[in-house]
Order: structure tokens, then C-alpha cells, then sequence
């Protein structure tokens, strides 16, 4: 069945493909080389069932960076960042067609390890989801636990984990605490120290501070830029003055009348004071979305 | 003179209606219908406990309409929709009142120090109280319930875990024969072991915890995966982003997010079974002697041990059987509190 799905999507692929090779491509961080450091997608399409919601995506997010992805609720960027990390795939009826690259190794590619794929590449997502039933130091370890990874020193691994999601000072005295115990921005740092857990090189995240307040946001982005020194980081959100403050690059999505595709990518500076499309200009202005 | 001195002081003040009536006026009124209700007893068609209570609630509904009509309509409608809700609330409990009432007084002289450490080897049905006891029962429904829960606990948790987590191909089939199968009556699940296991070998403890556990799987599949359901789906993306496998993520996540759901499931499950009689007379059957014995002889249980004295007939008999039954429904209480204080512990 798996296979009949794959088929049927890579045949979709090559008919979009022979429209849309002519269109010309937004996307401008490409022309690199394919093996590099980093996550690299190559004319990525996604599809609910019939509905094809994300077109021709070609992006790089060089190593030890922050790329953020902006664009109009529905135009598939949580969509996109679902499938960097092969979480799209949950969905019933989900497919894809294209190639993402991990430091060069295709992670699609026949025979991957998809939860070796899931470690390097790890996720936060927009609400909080600490495991309910888990303390806060058994919620940041749960990532070893569950891949029956190893660890010397796990309780210098905690605090590091901790540290570096900046909630340490706040829960060291209560590591044995339920997780749920935590308020909600506490409880989304607790889910990045999670992720951290498990040294991914990746971390991507789907609007982590939606429902968290100013304070908390401040906080997570403090967070954010202090992770890029060692990690890629991906970001979706919908708050421009937020991925002004984190992103070195930023990726503008737009889904009107035609499948989600990437309108124009660029440093951040770039994007938010002289972007090339204006739509673009529209939209990180407040003008529409 | 300061600003804080000239301050007055604000006292809060609640000038709307409050939504509750108090504890007079409720007096009042129940005072009142009790009064009506006792003068329609005696002067109408309306006779005896059952004619009263009739009585009661017309008269609490037609006053509790009038008392609200001293404000307003809206008021006079509330009361009365108060009044019915109560009024269904007590109805409901008068049954479960008078079963528990009526088990405890008609059981109660039944019981003594012995009654729990003797069994029924020496003593006759209609022997004197003060001899013989019930203590084969007990040890015979903890073992025949401690193995069909061996058997149905962790076959319902993995039934429902199937259709809610692994999302199989059969689930969709596998949720209609787990709800075909909670309508099967009882005595069929006997029979159906009595088929299979007693006609080729004996009556056994072994044979009633088969049968039991027939019944009580599909009441643990059910409400387990009902209490599955309730695991938000943002747990189990977590658990998949982190790199944990789908077995991973229901045993080490899934599962022990809903531990307390899954062990009401289980008691609800044990609760189902702990006084079926049907299925133990074609399976286990009944002895009066003590035994831990589960396989190729007979096992005592509570229910045939109320069973069998019911039989007999005779009034110490019967009171031996409502003492059984006194015990069996303390079991099952204690039981429910177990479960509710292991279920209860770890949410912090």
C-alpha cells in the first residue's frame, strides 16, 4: 500500500515538475554544493490526500544558523517543517515528493533509520507537551530512555540540558516535581531541554511561543540565539518582530490560489527592509496575512 | 488630616438575587410538602410509603413552582427545574439506599469472629450462626478474580492499545467484536467454557476464571480505550520526534500517561465480574471445603455461596446467604478504594 502511495506521489511530482521547471524559483540560497553541513531541501512538494498544499520548496539552512519561516496561517510552513524531520508522514493520507539533506545524506532515502533521523533532527512544537506521567529530570532524560541511548553522567547532562533551555536556576531545586507541574512557558523550555537531550543538530520548531507571554517569549528567544552557536535552527512563527530578533535567514511562504511555495528567501535583513517581491514587503509589514 | 484617614471604608456589597435558595426556604418547602403529602395519604387514593413519596414529589415540584413565582417567572421555572433534578437525584438513590440497607441488617447477624477464618466442612446450612463460615468463599473468588484479571487485564489494555495506538488494519473490526462481545450474557460465557474445558476435564476454579475473564475483557478493552482516546495526540508526537519507536511510545509513554484510567478500567472490569453467578455454576462450581486448590475439583465462591444457602431456605440459611452477600459487596467497596488510591497516586 505504502509503495502504491509512493508511486502515485512521485508521479505527481514529475508532472508538477514539467510545469513548473519553466516558472522561475524564488528561492535564492541554493547553488550550493550537495554535500555540505547543514539541512538542505530539493524541490520538496507535500500533499494531504488530493490536496496538494506545498509546491517546488528548494531551501538551505547552513549549518549553526536560524532560518525562519514566515508566511500567512495555511500556507504550509508547519507542513514543510513536519517533513524535515519525517513527522509529516503520521498523517493519514500524507505524502511527498523531493529530496531533504542532512549534512548531505538524503533522509529519504531508502532504508533510513527514521528514528536515527528523528534524533539528529529534533522538535518543539507549539504547545507544550511535556509526558504527563514523568518528573521534570525524567522528561528531559525520556529522549535516552526511549532510544536506549547511554549516558555516563546523567545528571550533568540534566543540568546542561537545562542550562542551555535556561530554565535550570528555576527547577534545580524541584527536578523530582511533576513536568505539568511547570507554568506554560516553563513547560515549553522543559520541551527543548528535551530535545536537547538527545544532541540533535537540528532543532526545529513550529511556533513555540504562540501561547506563551512576552516574558516567556523573551526568554525562549534569549534561548534560541544562544542554541545556534552549536545547532541549525528552524523556526516557523507568526510573529515578525520575532523572527526580526532570532533569524540570520528568513523564508517567506505564500499559498494563494496555487499550493504553498516559498515567495522569497533571504538574510533577514534583506526580507524585512528591502525584499525583492512585494508581497513580501506586504506581508512582513503587516500589510496582509 | 491624610488622605487614608478621610478614605471610607467599602464593605462589599452583593445586591443580586443569590442563585441558590437557602437552607430555610429549602426547609420550608420540603416541611410544607411533607405536611400536603401527609394529608393526601390519608384522605386520598394516594396510601402506603410509595403513595406518600408520590404524594411528596408532586406537592415539593407544585411549591418549589409557587415559592419561586414570589419573584418572577423566570425564578418560578428555575425552582422547578431544581426541584425535578433533585426530586430524580433521590429517586435514583432510594434503590441503592435500600440495598445497601437492607444487606447490612439482613447479613449483619451473620457475621462473627469465626465467620471469617471457618469454612462449611462441619457445619450444615441451618446450623446455629455461631458455627462455620465463609473463609472457602473468600479464597475462592480472590483466586478465581486474581486469575481471570492475570488473564483479562493485560489482553483488554493491549486490545484497546491496538485500536488506539498501533491503529491496525483490523481495528476498525476488532472495536465491533470487543463491543459484540460485552452483550454476551453471562451464562453463556459459562456455557461456553462448560463446552470446551469442564465437559472434557472437571468443574475447577481454573474453568470459572476462564469464563470470568471472558466477561470481563471486553468491559477493560472498552473503557481502556476510551481513557487511551484521552492521552493528547501532542504526547505521542512528542514521543516520535524524539526518535522513540511506536512500541516505545505506547509502553513507556502512552501507557503511563493513562495509568489511572486504565486501572478504573480494570476495577470497573473486576466489578463487572466479582458477583456473577451464572458463569460458576456451569464452571466452578461450589465445595464447602476449604481449598486453594484451582484445578480438577470444584472451588467455593461468594456468589455460590449465597447461592447455594439461598437454596436451602431455611432462616438461618438465609441469613447466612445475605451475610455473603454483606461480604461480597465490603470486598468490592475495599476494592474500589485500593484501586482509587494506587490509580491516584503520581498525579502531583
Amino acid at each position: 500500500m505504502d509503495m502504491e502511495k509512493m508511486d502515485t506521489s512521485a508521479k505527481r511530482a514529475e508532472d508538477m515538475n514539467v510545469e513548473t521547471r519553466a516558472s522561475t524559483q524564488a528561492s535564492t540560497l541554493d547553488e550550493r554544493m550537495v554535500k555540505m553541513s547543514g539541512l538542505q531541501t530539493k524541490s520538496v512538494h507535500a500533499w494531504f490526500g488530493d490536496h496538494h498544499v506545498l509546491q517546488d520548496v528548494s531551501l538551505d539552512f547552513p549549518a549553526n544558523t536560524v532560518t525562519g519561516l514566515i508566511g500567512p496561517s495555511g500556507c504550509g510552513k508547519s507542513t514543510f517543517l513536519r517533513m524535515l524531520n519525517r513527522m509529516h508522514e503520521f498523517i493519514p493520507g500524507a505524502a511527498m515528493a523531493g529530496e531533504v539533506f542532512l549534512d548531505g545524506d538524503e533522509i529519504y532515502a531508502p532504508k533510513t533509520d527514521v528514528a536515527a533521523i528523528r534524533l539528529k533532527i529534533g522538535m518543539v512544537f507549539q504547545k507544550a507537551n511535556p509526558f504527563p506521567s514523568m518528573s521534570i529530570q525524567e522528561n528531559v532524560l525520556a529522549g535516552l530512555k526511549l532510544a536506549n541511548l547511554k549516558v555516563d553522567d546523567k545528571n550533568s547532562l540534566l543540568e546542561e540540558c537545562l542550562t542551555r533551555a535556561g530554565l535550570w536556576k528555576e527547577v534545580k531545586d524541584r527536578l523530582k516535581r511533576a513536568g505539568s507541574s511547570l507554568s506554560g512557558g516553563q513547560q515549553q523550555r522543559l520541551c527543548i531541554a528535551r530535545a536537547l537531550a538527545v544532541k540533535p543538530k537540528v532543532l526545529l520548531m513550529d511556533e513555540p511561543c504562540s501561547a506563551l507571554d512576552p516574558g516567556s517569549t523573551l526568554k525562549i528567544e534569549e534561548t534560541i540565539v544562544e542554541l545556534s552557536k552549536t545547532m541549525t535552527v528552524v523556526i516557523v512563527t507568526h510573529n515578525m518582530q520575532q523572527a526580526a530578533r532570532v533569524s540570520d535567514y528568513c523564508a517567506f511562504f505564500l499559498a494563494a490560489d496555487h499550493p504553498g511555495r516559498v515567495i522569497e528567501a533571504d538574510k533577514t535583513d534583506v526580507i524585512f527592509t528591502s525584499p525583492k517581491d512585494q508581497r513580501t514587503a506586504d506581508y512582513v509589514q503587516g500589510r496582509f496575512g | 488630616m491624610s488622605s487614608t484617614e478621610m478614605q471610607v471604608q467599602v464593605e462589599p456589597q452583593r445586591p443580586w438575587i443569590d442563585r441558590t435558595s437557602s437552607l430555610k426556604d429549602t426547609v420550608a418547602l420540603v416541611g410544607v410538602s411533607a405536611i400536603l403529602a401527609a394529608v393526601a395519604n390519608l384522605v386520598t387514593g394516594l396510601a402506603g410509603l410509595m403513595g406518600f413519596y408520590l404524594a411528596f414529589v408532586i406537592f415539593f415540584v407544585i411549591t418549589s413552582v409557587i415559592d419561586g413565582y414570589r419573584h418572577d417567572k423566570v425564578k418560578a421555572v428555575d425552582k422547578m427545574a431544581t426541584a425535578l433534578v433533585t426530586l430524580g437525584f433521590a429517586t435514583a438513590f432510594i434503590p441503592w439506599a435500600s440495598i445497601l440497607l437492607t444487606v447490612v441488617r439482613r447479613g449483619w447477624p451473620a457475621i462473627y469472629g469465626g465467620y471469617f477464618t471457618h469454612d462449611m466442612s462441619v457445619t450444615a446450612a441451618d446450623d446455629d450462626l455461631a458455627m462455620g463460615g465463609l473463609s472457602h468463599a473468600i479464597v475462592g473468588t480472590g483466586l478465581i478474580l486474581l486469575v481471570a484479571c492475570i488473564i483479562s487485564i493485560p489482553l483488554g489494555i493491549l486490545t484497546a492499545a491496538y485500536i488506539t495506538e498501533i491503529r491496525g488494519r483490523l481495528a476498525g473490526f476488532v472495536r465491533i467484536m470487543v463491543q459484540s462481545m460485552s452483550g454476551v450474557p453471562s451464562v453463556v460465557a459459562g456455557l461456553f467454557i462448560f463446552a470446551t474445558i469442564v465437559s472434557r476435564w472437571k468443574f475447577s476454579g481454573l474453568a470459572g476464571a476462564f469464563a470470568l475473564a471472558i466477561l470481563m475483557l471486553p468491559t477493560i478493552a472498552r473503557t481502556a480505550e476510551e481513557v487511551l482516546k484521552l492521552v493528547p495526540e501532542e504526547v505521542r508526537s512528542a514521543s516520535y520526534a524524539l526518535g522513540a519507536s511506536q512500541t516505545a511510545t505506547t509502553f513507556r509513554i502512552i501507557l503511563p500517561a493513562a495509568r489511572s484510567g486504565l486501572i478504573t478500567a480494570s476495577v470497573l472490569g473486576v466489578a463487572r465480574v466479582a458477583g456473577e453467578t451464572a458463569p460458576l455454576i456451569l464452571t466452578a462450581y461450589y465445595s464447602a471445603i476449604f481449598s486453594t486448590k484451582m484445578t480438577g475439583q470444584p472451588i467455593a465462591s461468594l456468589p455460590m455461596y449465597v447461592y447455594q444457602n439461598f437454596t436451602v431456605g431455611t432462616d438461618t440459611a438465609l441469613t447466612r446467604a445475605w451475610g455473603g452477600a454483606f461480604v461480597l459487596l465490603t470486598l468490592i467497596l475495599i476494592l474500589f478504594v485500593i484501586a482509587r488510591i494506587i490509580g491516584g497516586r503520581g498525579k502531583k
